[in-house]
């Protein structure tokens, strides 16, 4: 558990960082600090390994002040990332990896074997321990940033904006990866970013700053989006936040229908309803418009191609995304392993939703 | 005609021998270059380090570097000679101010272009400030502080063979017996030979740094070549 205490930052040119801040941060769990760039979240961060020390206030770790330890004893038991991954360049990425172990006093050969353990658990093949940074693309050097962090087993990870340098596709793969590792670990992480869409993603618990290093709201994210403390959170959450908090939604009551199908190649009348194509057996591959032929060797180049799917079971965003995005209004639903298990309409999801708030009134 | 007349005087062996030979002032010359060098790196080395490791005084270093640069290096060499008389001592202090600005630049600007997230991860991962100044701020500052020690060397063996003017020894004393016996085959013999010890001396350090240069910083500058060519 991390507890901030009525904390406040002043630079010497008289700039007030953090301004009475006071928060905690539950053990265990992933919470993000959002806000729009030059509101404190990255000073609050430092504060917490002493990379930064409060003009006022007090910052404890499981109810110590941070300020009686060593500040480098203090670090090598806080894991950090930050932005640009600063990995060293002059060292290979297995020994990257291994820095933390190695200032902690383990034999080298120790500290490989754990660094090589890491580079696993971030999904990044063995070999790529023999590599330097420079070798690697940008998201590699995300995840290597990650191992290095959490190569000495930290309870805490501090992370500064790690994925906002790399780009969309990427940072999304890195988000459900921390989010897959978090599952295994049981990390408290307290996490930095200036985008919304990913503190709500990540976040058991967000907390929005506001110029002047003021805590604006602090709260699950489902109730920011749906409940802004005042205009600046709403402001800053945006526009979309009524369709973002669909993410938050469960599926209960969704029904879930059935169409036609057909193989990809195989035999296919002419039929008055669309027919969604399948490749490998179940995988769904895109449609058949209502009337259209096919004949002979056909592919999924003759197809229209598909909209998003819907994972069976998670939450009514994907649903709404699924029907919206595909040409036939019906979003294809999938079971986890990916295979055809449904179709759902946007009409449905929109009931489901309106039945939630008359239960809720 | 003055080529191989040239050619003829460095063949010939009897310049091969004695105290006034080529060999007794090639080692004259490097001698008198690398403790110049070597002692100019003990001031310079970590004063650049500490400059670099703790930004402080980084205005003085840039000053003092562009002040000594500026002077002129016989004029120095000869302002020591007139202030502690002949003597190797006077001319070699000379020579070592001459080589401290580009071993202190190179040295401050390799610790100072190490990337800030580097630094801030090293900090952050609880390195102490000794840690960090071994384990990342050198060995990323090499290539530039090796680079300094280069132009050191340069300098300084250019400046050895001028300094022979008042007295030092050196490849400097065999061009000047050329100019006073108007000996030009000579002069330029010797001229070569400064040229070609200047070329080994840094071909010797180029090898050195290859070997201690991490590997790792050989690659990113590969692979940062092409863009820093496509601007
Ligand atoms: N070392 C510093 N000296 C003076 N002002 C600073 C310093 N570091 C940050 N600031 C200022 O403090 C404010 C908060 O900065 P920061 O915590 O980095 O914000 P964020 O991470 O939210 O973008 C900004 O106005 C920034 O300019
Ligand atoms: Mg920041």
């Amino acid at each position: 558990m991390i507890e901030f205490r009525d904390v406040t930052k002043k630079y010497p040119d008289g700039t007030v960082a953090v301004d009475e801040l006071n928060l905690t941060v539950e053990a265990g769990t992933i919470t993000v600090f959002v806000g729009p760039s030059g509101c404190g979240k990255t000073t609050s961060l430092r504060m917490v390994n002493r990379m930064i020390d409060p003009s006022a206030g007090e910052v404890l770790i499981d109810g110590e002040d941070v300020r009686k330890s060593d500040p480098a004893l203090l670090r090598r038991g806080i894991g950090y990332v930050i932005q640009q991954a600063g990995l060293f360049p002059h060292r290979t990425v297995l020994d990257n990896v291994a820095t933390v172990p190695l200032l902690s006093g383990w034999t080298k050969a120790k500290a490989r074997t754990r660094a090589a353990e890491l580079l696993e658990t971030v999904g990044l093949p063995a070999e790529m321990g023999k590599r330097f940074p420079a070798q690697l693309s940008g998201g590699q050097q995300q995840r290597v940033g990650v191992a290095r962090a959490l190569a000495a087993d930290p309870p805490i990870l501090l992370m500064d904006e790690p994925f906002s340098a790399v780009d969309p596709v990427v940072r999304e793969g890195l988000q459900d990866e921390l989010l897959r590792l978090q599952g295994e670990l049981d990390k408290t992480i307290v996490f930095v970013t200036h985008d919304i869409d990913e503190a709500v993603r990540l976040g058991e618990k967000v907390a929005v700053f506001r110029q002047g290093g003021v805590l604006a709201q602090y709260d699950a994210p489902a109730e920011i989006l749906a409940r802004p403390a005042d205009d600046f959170v709403s402001d800053f959450v945006g526009r979309d936040r009524g369709y973002r908090g669909l993410s938050f939604v469960d599926n209960e009551g969704l029904p879930i229908g059935q169409v036609d199908t057909v193989l990809v190649g195989g035999a296919h009348s002419p039929s008055q309803q669309w027919t969604l194509v399948l490749v490998d057996g179940d995988k769904p591959r895109g449609w058949l418009a209502p009337g259209s032929t096919v004949d002979g060797e056909w592919t999924t180049a003759d197809a229209l191609a598909g909209g998003s799917l819907y994972t069976r079971g998670t939450p009514l965003r994907g649903a709404l995304d699924a029907a919206l995005s595909s040409p036939a209004g019906l979003g294809v639903v999938v079971d986890d392993a990916g295979a055809y298990a449904g179709v759902v309409t946007a009409e449905e999801v929109l009931k489901v939703i309106e039945s939630r708030r008359e239960t809720a009134e | 005609m003055i080529f191989s007349n040239m050619i003829d005087w460095l063949t010939n062996g009897a310049n091969w021998q004695g105290p006034e030979g080529i060999p007794t002032r090639v080692g004259e010359h490097v001698y008198y270059a690398v403790l110049a060098v070597l002692v100019a790196s003990a001031v310079a080395v970590p004063l650049g380090l500490f400059v670099g490791h703790t930004g402080r005084g980084a205005v003085f270093v840039v000053a003092i570097s562009n002040a000594l640069r500026a002077l002129p290096t016989l004029g120095l060499v000869t302002l020591f000679v007139l202030l502690l008389g002949l003597g190797d001592w006077p001319v070699l202090i000379g020579l070592i101010i001459l080589a401290v600005p580009p071993i202190l630049s190179g040295t401050y600007a390799g610790v100072q272009d190490v990337d800030r997230g580097v630094i801030d991860a090293a900090r952050g991962m609880g390195m102490t400030g000794w840690q960090r100044l071994w384990k990342v701020e050198v060995p990323n500052a090499l290539p530039l502080l090796i680079g300094g020690v280069r132009s050191a060397v340069l300098q300084v063996v250019a400046t050895v063979a001028v300094a022979a003017f008042v007295g030092l020894g050196g490849l400097g004393r065999i061009l000047l017996s050329g100019q006073k016996t108007y000996k030009f085959e000579v002069m330029l013999g010797a001229a070569v030979l400064i040229a070609l010890l200047a070329v080994v001396l840094d071909q010797i350090i180029a090898a050195i740094q290859r070997l201690v240069v991490p590997k790792g910083l050989t690659v990113a500058a590969k692979a940062a070549a092409p863009t820093r060519g496509g601007k």
